[in-house]
């Protein structure tokens, strides 16, 4: 296959219609979409909407509650573990606040303990894979914080509500809005590089559904700066993290109370007991069920484990009828399909286009939104593009960034996304970049209050494995942010907590409860998790795949 | 454990296929993989070695060399397409100690990285690190800043590493390039980069309760009210 810049002849002849159409659209502003038209492409085109990929939950808290077919699946599976070949008599170890996840929102959780008096040696952080493999550090284009002059805690408010239809709890959304300032202090204190202007201030831009110009970032590597600051904190304070050691099962006392997890060493193959006064899950998302069949932004991990542990304790859960998938992600070269281009890209002006090089929507709606308006191109129109491995996508005109705001722009602000195009033969500040959604965010989850205890005595929740805070769809630079708010609150309100808590004796007993619940069920096929890692061998493999007797 | 199809799964019979070596032993894939895709496809289950997937955590260095050709090169698994005749490898893990400190006691300059990473002044400056570096750093180049004191210089220059250690395997001076590079990133972004007086003025507005009358309003709106307020909301530009 003759490839010219990266690029089929086929695709070429649609570049050029970008490049003959730019000048003339460097002044044409798309109009935003009204509530009706909005209503109306979501409900034809999001994944979200369509009833035959989703089903009623058999049991439980939320029993009746329509999900994702791969959601539902999770959740009515059986335990990986069997209770009885547990010995819970020995607790290896024995600590104040257990925390399950070690993302952004698991190692603030940690560290604000830490500030709120827990001594190091009292808390326990458990990571499926190394800290930091989290969706954290992949977060590209920015924070949310509403610090301007021009902007307001209301006005962030109510961006975030009507960008999740609101169905957001109005107390979680309100206290995601108002700590931002107080977050993005903490983390200018502890050395990280935000994006400043040629006066002092911060640089913000506008994403998809906000109303001010109120984006924080640190280039497109903003998660990433954010996190390894943190992290690097983290390890200053010398608290005990356990690596490549997920969670499996949580653990309750008599009482139902959550008491602590059994945790599972992936090279060693042995569990521990931990037994915990306070237990904070915060264990992200789930990219990795490829919801609706669709590719995924998501980390290796994000499988989750989480809301499956929590819900087996009888925790209730919120919005997970509702899936998040990122308008743009790359669509080709085949290597990179799924692979997020962050909003930024548009937040700096490059446009949505069809294979005619005519603009097919505003850049900047909301995600759902937007995501709909470009399934609806590629799907009930014929200005797509398609890739030589047959698939759709738009473009996004990424050389407009260098026309509006000069040369070298993409280069400063867009580094990781140049640099990725560039491995693949492909220079994004002269060619445009063919887009199609890609799954990337978990906006329901397990449901907790403003001080971030979920429906269960024990059991605190932070970051994306929770719901409530984003209703049905979350605006970019919110989950940065509620990732630091939420895990903040969850470490202050866990250090409260531990002085007035008694743990009764260690028990599996909800696992072995829900075990019967799903033989009462009927199900037609048994299927056991958390999955703890995704399954990506070929089928030749995996059919000749053996457990050896041991 | 059954696999989860994607829709952009090709299901289409690959017929180019390259060969590659993966810890010695011989494989045929197709030729459009990832590395890391490469090595799933012929039976490798990571736990190490696979973290974002994207570019972004350094999980996957690979070190690689090609038939006939004896240069050593490197690599993050997950960004890189298999090529006729790789031998490779993945490195699990790097180890790469590091002290610790409280950055609200340091003053950004060079004493404070030779405090805590002394071995900085044995850089040889071959450059090893720079070649290395599957981010394009000039890692070099950042030590020596850092050894000048020029912290800025050094924060910037370094910005875009990811940690994945390719640099701290070849150092022959045995420099830990990554953890010094965090130390001279925080310098700069504590001591350096300047606050806008604006943030804190908004923390204490907050801290006053100025907001709480308006949140009180806006959560007794109706949802069609609350609808309406946020349709006719007034949108800054440029």
């Amino acid at each position: 296959m003759k490839l010219i810049g990266g690029y089929t002849e086929e695709m070429r002849k649609s570049i050029e219609n970008v490049n003959k159409t730019r000048s003339k659209r460097i002044n044409e502003a798309f109009p935003h979409m009204t509530m009706e038209e909005r209503d109306k492409v979501l409900k034809e085109n999001h994944p979200d909407y369509k009833t035959d990929v989703k089903r009623a939950l058999l049991y439980g808290e939320n029993k009746g509650d329509i999900v994702p077919e791969e959601i539902a699946n999770i959740l009515e599976s059986y335990p990986i573990i069997n209770p009885d070949e547990i010995d819970l008599s020995k607790i290896d170890y024995d600590v104040g606040v257990l925390i399950i996840g070690a993302g952004g929102a698991g190692t603030a959780a940690a560290i604000w303990a830490n500030y709120s008096g827990v001594p190091a040696e009292d808390i326990l952080v458990s990571s499926k894979l190394r800290h930091g493999d989290a969706n954290t550090v992949m977060a590209q284009g920015g924070i949310q914080i509403a610090d301007r002059p021009e902007d307001s805690p209301l006005i962030h408010y109510l961006d975030a509500v009507g960008g999740g239809h609101f169905d957001n709890i109005p107390e979680l959304a309100k206290a995601l809005v108002s700590d931002a300032p107080t977050i993005l202090k903490w983390h200018k204190d502890l050395g990280v590089m935000y994006d400043l202007d040629e006066n002092g201030n911060f640089m913000v831009l506008s994403g998809g559904g906000t109303s001010r110009f109120r984006m924080h970032s640190s280039k497109d590597y903003t998660g990433l700066e954010i996190f390894r600051v943190v992290r690097d904190e983290f390890r200053n304070l010398n608290i005990p993290v356990l690596e490549f050691t997920p969670a499996i099962e949580l653990l309750t006392d008599e009482t139902g109370r959550v008491a602590g997890a059994i945790l599972y060493h992936l090279e060693t193959k042995q569990y521990f007991v931990v037994r915990a006064k306070t237990t904070i899950m915060a264990t992200g998302g789930f990219g990795r069920l490829h919801v609706a069949g669709f590719p995924t932004t998501n980390h290796y991990g994000a499988t989750m484990d989480g809301v499956l542990m929590a819900y087996r304790a009888n925790a209730k859960l919120r919005n997970l009828e509702s899936t998040q998938f990122h308008p743009t992600g790359a669509a080709y070269p085949e290597q990179i399909v799924g692979l997020l281009i962050t909003e930024k890209v548009r937040g700096l002006g490059a446009q949505v286009l069809g294979r005619n090089g005519e603009q097919v929507c505003y850049p900047l709606e909301p995600r759902d939104v937007e995501a709909s308006a470009i399934i609806r191109c590629c799907n009930n129109t014929d200005n797509y593009i398609e890739s030589p491995t047959g698939m759709r996508g738009v473009w996004l005109d990424s050389p407009l960034i260098e026309e509006i705001r000069g040369k070298g722009t993409i280069k400063k602000n867009l580094a990781a996304m140049d640099r990725m195009f560039q491995r693949f033969g492909i220079d994004m500040t002269v060619d445009p970049i063919l887009i199609y959604p890609t799954l990337h965010y978990q906006n329901g989850g397990v449901l907790h209050d403003e001080r971030c205890h979920s429906s269960i005595p024990g059991l605190m929740i932070a970051g994306e494995v929770s719901g409530g805070v984003h209703g049905k769809n979350r605006l970019m630079g919110n989950s940065l942010l509620e990732i630091n708010v939420f895990g903040r609150r969850a470490g202050i309100e866990a250090a409260k907590e531990i002085n007035k808590v008694k743990v009764g004796k260690l028990s599996l007993d909800h696992v072995r409860k829900n075990t019967l619940t799903l033989d009462s069920l009927g199900l037609k096929e048994k299927r056991y998790a958390p999955m703890l890692l995704p399954e990506y061998r070929s089928d030749i493999v995996i059919d000749r795949l053996v457990q050896l007797y041991e | 454990m059954s696999k989860i199809k994607t829709i952009t799964e090709n299901e289409k019979e690959e017929n180019y296929k390259v060969k590659i070596y993966i810890m010695g032993q011989v494989y045929e894939v197709p030729a459009t993989l990832t590395i890391m895709k490469a090595m799933e496809f012929v039976g490798y289950k990571f736990t190490r070695g696979s973290g974002c997937r994207a570019g972004f955590c350094g999980a996957c260095s690979t070190v690689y060399r090609k038939e006939g050709d004896f240069h050593i090169y490197t690599a993050l698994a997950c960004q890189t397409m298999v090529e006729e005749g790789m031998f490779l490898t993945q490195l699990p893990f790097v180890p790469a100690d590091r002290p610790v400190y409280d950055i609200n006691n340091l003053v950004a300059s060079a004493n404070a990285v030779l405090r805590y990473f002394p071995e900085v002044a044995r850089c040889l400056s071959c450059n090893a690190c720079s070649k290395v570096c599957p981010q394009d750093i000039k890692v070099m180049d950042y030590i020596q800043h850092s050894l000048q004191g020029q912290i800025d210089k050094a924060a910037e220059e370094s910005f875009d590493c990811v940690s994945c250690g390719l640099c701290v395997i070849r150092c022959p001076a045995e420099i830990p390039q990554y953890h010094v590079a965090q130390l001279v990133r925080r310098l700069y972004g504590r001591y350096i980069m300047k606050t806008p007086s604006y943030l804190g003025e908004r923390i204490k507005e907050i801290d006053d309760g100025i907001y709480e009358d308006g949140f009180k309003e806006l959560f007794s709106l109706s949802k069609d009210e609350l609808e309406e307020k946020y349709k006719n909301r007034d949108k800054e530009t440029n």
